[in-house]
């Protein structure tokens, strides 16, 4: 199961909230290339798990890119490794323009402005709107172009779909598809017809800890045991 | 705690205290002083006011959670109150300190309910603001009243003859004391009473409280008016140990912050360590100033001699150091030895 | 009318001082979660460096003035990072021990410099055209007031502009937002910090030079006394917002002027009590804006 290219590997996250114990020993792998999607309940842990990754949390636990161990880094300079993040409330800087919020994300020499302008046309003609205006589809690109503006070999996305119009889903679902052409995707989704669509791999979280990891198709294709893992029907909201 | 450390070590810590007058000791250094000079039992009388301050302030900030800049309105109006009336308007003892008590429980019942309304910093500014209105308001000495920036002396006929005078400074000492285990004792009921265990949960989760169905304002308003209440007794006891009058000094928002690096000096929360913290902090600040006259200080170099002839500074740099180093203050310090 | 324009003029001079003050207050807490209480100690010895290097330097009192301030300037930025470098920095998770490592730290220092220099007022050098007067509507305006709501503008432009077309700018105003998101995208904003800290300390100073202009003398209490004016113009006019800032603080200068003249004193009262009104009306001004 533990394929040696595993890009990132998360071994034995725990992560205390308050009185809870949320990650009660999280571990698991994610392969290079393509979209893996960590699925799970509401409130299993799924967003906690990303920002204990980026160290947002107190975590104790491995988290290591390429081989490299990022719990000893601070956040600034685990991201500066190469992971793009799309929070889970996409968190734009409301009082920044659209331009603005992009620039902040700029890290090195050659930002990739025209894939982003390209995926996402309508960020270049909104480029002097205040982000605070913006929809929340409109938000959620900013988001995702954020996280692309540079090459970043890894992308943590989390519920880029959550309160989008249909029509948005499948505009975002679309750039996710473009995105793991380029980067590792590990993504958080609720919407299981998005992650019938991009992700090759899933790992599901319960209880505070990883109970199955393996294909996708092979989970999605298997309604009883989508129903007992995650309490849906296998279709999207 | 086990019920008989519980009851005996502040009975104990009493007896040795009211004791101490008794006492003819040297001690070197610390006190200028024999225990029962004159000199030495004023400044412990002083030291025992303080304790019982900022236990009062504790109970606001270490205990209940409430960050206050604005302490010393309450204390200042003890000050004031009783001077103005005993000098200005010439009134007897025993009025003015039924008065002083009224205003003392009204006053911080409605600046309390509204401040209240808001919390957290926002809090902490809107106590700061009315101490300052509190300030400003003695410092344009309406009508004579407050004597301005120069303060006020006090006028001693009211006071009974045992307290007044250079040989019945024990008798201050005393009350200072008797203030001290007020507060102590009222400060513990509070704590052990159902509304404290009350707002002991306010203070770790107050939505918690409130989905309970108890509203924490209550609450927060009863912690307030009593260390409020107590304050302003502290205030009384103050001029009286003191002799010397109302001073602006105490309307400061300077006050309140060496009230809360008391408390954090001690141990916020803690009960025994904003004692101790109070205590230290005035021994140190009275002391400090004394030993700097000392030749031992004036023969280091001039870098060091200029800083260390300021006890403020001093004082400042070990709240510095012990934030920074001792976070649980001089109380967290001691647990951690006992243990 | 030329009561009114000597006040309304008298008004924006100190305003312009509440807006020096009152600017790296606002930057600090909306960025850093800061409340310095140290902020005044900067502004006194900003002024006190400014009055010790003009003993020290000859020529008449606008050059002694001059050289002054640039040191005193200079003081101020160089003390700021300091702080924050050796103090703030290292509670960096830890809100409460910041706030009260600036209390210690306001105590200590305004001992220290009482220690040196001693209670009395020590004379600021002030150019003869400064306390001249220009006739303006038929009020005589004492010439500093210009200086000082002049000085005030510039730093306004100055903030603004640095604010609004610099990327150190762009991060700044992202992270008063959400200084979490910002670490998140890679940038660190520690350097941030004691940059703004810096700033802070900086326009602290110059308004500490001001002050002595304005007033004629220095002291060591004249920090504390403003910080509070201060914090009542952060209040009112927003955390982290520099042109709320400016607008408060004008506010505050005016409603000052105007009722300590038409109500002979009673102008800082009304101050305090404007921002127990604000504070309570609109708490969440308060509130750094999204939670870091």
């Amino acid at each position: 199961m533990s394929a040696p290219e595993a890009l990132i590997r998360v071994d034995d996250l725990h992560v205390h909230l308050g009185q809870s114990h949320i990650l009660q020993g999280v571990s698991f792998e994610v392969p290079e290339g393509g979209v893996t999607a960590l699925l799970g309940r509401n409130g299993v842990g799924k967003t906690t798990t990303l920002r204990a990754m980026l160290g947002l949390v107190p975590r104790r636990g491995s988290v290591t890119l390429a081989g490299e161990e990022l719990t000893r880094l601070p956040t600034h300079a685990i991201v500066r490794r190469g992971i793009g993040y799309v929070p889970e409330d996409r968190d734009v800087f409301a009082g920044l323009t659209v331009e603005e919020n992009l620039r902040v994300a700029e890290r090195n020499g050659s930002p990739r402005y025209e894939l982003v302008h390209e995926l996402f046309p309508e960020l270049k003609a909104r480029a002097s709107q205040r982000a605070g205006t913006l929809s929340g589809g409109q938000q959620q690109m900013v988001a995702i172009a954020r996280a692309l503006l540079n090459d970043n070999p890894v992308l943590l996305v989390d519920e880029p779909t959550k309160g989008l119009a249909p029509l948005l889903v499948t505009e975002v679902a679309a750039a996710l598809e473009r995105a793991a052409e380029l980067a590792t995707v590990l993504l958080v989704e609720q919407n299981l017809a998005v992650v019938a669509r991009v992700a090759q791999q899933v790992v599901v979280v319960d209880g505070g800890r990883v109970v199955h990891a393996g294909a996708a198709a092979e989970l999605l294709g298997d309604p009883a045991r989508v129903r007992s893992l995650l309490g849906v029907h296998g279709s999207s909201h | 705690m086990s019920r008989v450390r519980y009851a005996l070590v502040p009975v104990a810590l009493l007896a040795v205290f009211a004791l101490l007058p008794q006492l003819s000791v040297d001690v070197p250094v610390v006190f200028g002083g024999p225990l029962d000079s004159p000199g030495t039992l004023g400044l412990l009388a002083l030291c025992l006011v303080f304790a019982g301050v900022a236990l009062t302030y504790d109970l606001l900030f270490g205990f209940t959670g409430l960050l206050s800049f604005g302490h010393a309105l309450y204390f200042a109006l003890g000050v004031y109150l009783t001077t103005i009336a005993l000098t200005k308007w010439e009134w007897g003892l025993v009025p003015t300190l039924l008065v002083v008590a009224v205003v003392a429980i009204l006053v911080p019942l409605l600046l309390g309910a509204i401040s209240l309304r808001v919390g957290g910093i926002a809090f902490a500014m809107v106590t700061l603001a009315f101490a300052q209105a509190g300030q400003v308001l003695v410092q344009k000495n309406p009508r004579s009243l407050t004597g301005g920036e120069e303060g006020l002396g006090l006028n001693y006929d009211a006071i009974p003859d045992a307290l007044v005078g250079v040989l019945n400074t024990k008798h201050l000492y005393w009350l200072a004391l008797a203030y001290t285990a007020v507060v102590f004792l009222a400060v513990r009921w509070a704590v052990n009473s159902s509304p404290g265990r009350v707002l002991q949960a306010i203070r770790e989760n107050e939505q918690r409280v409130e989905v309970i169905g108890l509203q924490p304002f209550r609450f927060k308003l009863l912690a307030f008016v009593l260390a409020s209440f107590l304050a302003t007794a502290g205030g009384v006891v103050w001029l009286l140990v003191l002799g010397t009058g109302a001073s602006p000094q105490v309307t400061t928002a300077n006050f309140t912050l060496t009230l809360l690096v008391m408390v954090v000096i001690g141990g916020a929360g803690t009960r025994y360590g904003a004692l101790l913290g109070g205590f230290l902090y005035t021994l140190l600040d009275q002391r400090l100033g004394s030993l700097a006259g000392s030749t031992r200080i004036e023969d280091l170099p001039t870098v060091l001699s200029t800083p260390l002839s300021e006890p403020l500074f001093i004082l400042g740099t070990l709240f510095v150091l012990l934030v920074f180093f001792v976070p649980g203050g001089l109380a967290g310090l001691g647990r951690r030895v006992l243990r | 009318m030329s009561t009114f324009v000597l006040l309304t003029i008298t008004g924006l001079g100190l305003g312009a001082m509440y807006f020096l003050i009152a600017s790296g207050l606002s930057l600090i807490y909306g960025l850093m979660g800061v409340l310095n209480f140290a902020h005044g100690a900067l502004l006194t010895a900003g002024a006190y460096a400014t009055w010790w290097m003009s003993t020290h330097v000859g020529g008449g009192p606008g050059t002694k003035l001059l050289a002054g301030a640039v040191f005193g300037i200079a003081v101020g930025a160089a003390l700021a990072a300091l702080i924050e470098l050796v103090l703030i920095r290292p509670l960096y998770r830890r809100p409460v021990e910041q706030v009260l490592v600036t209390v210690g730290l306001a105590l200590a220092l305004g001992a220290l410099i009482e220690a040196i220099w001693g209670f009395d007022a020590r004379p600021f050098p002030v150019p003869a055209w400064l306390i001249d007067t220009t006739s303006v509507l038929g009020a005589s305006i004492p010439n500093d007031r210009f200086v000082e709501i002049a000085a005030a503008a510039l730093v306004l432009a100055g903030l603004t502009g640095f604010l609004r077309f610099t990327r150190y700018g762009l991060i700044i105003r992202a992270g008063v937002e959400n200084r979490a998101m910002v670490t998140a995208l890679g940038i660190d904003v520690r350097r941030a910090f004691t940059l703004v800290f810096a700033l802070g300390g900086a326009a602290a100073a110059l308004a500490g030079v001001l002050s002595g202009v304005y007033y004629g003398v220095v002291d060591p209490t004249r920090g504390t006394s403003l910080l509070i004016f201060a914090f009542i113009v952060v209040v009112i006019g927003g955390f982290g917002s520099i042109g709320g800032t400016a607008v408060a603080a004008v506010a505050v200068g005016l409603l000052q002027q105007y009722t300590n003249y038409y109500s002979s004193g009673l102008g800082d009262l009304a101050v305090v009590l404007l921002l127990a009104i604000v504070l309570l009306l609109r708490p969440e001004g308060l509130s750094p804006k999204v939670a870091h």
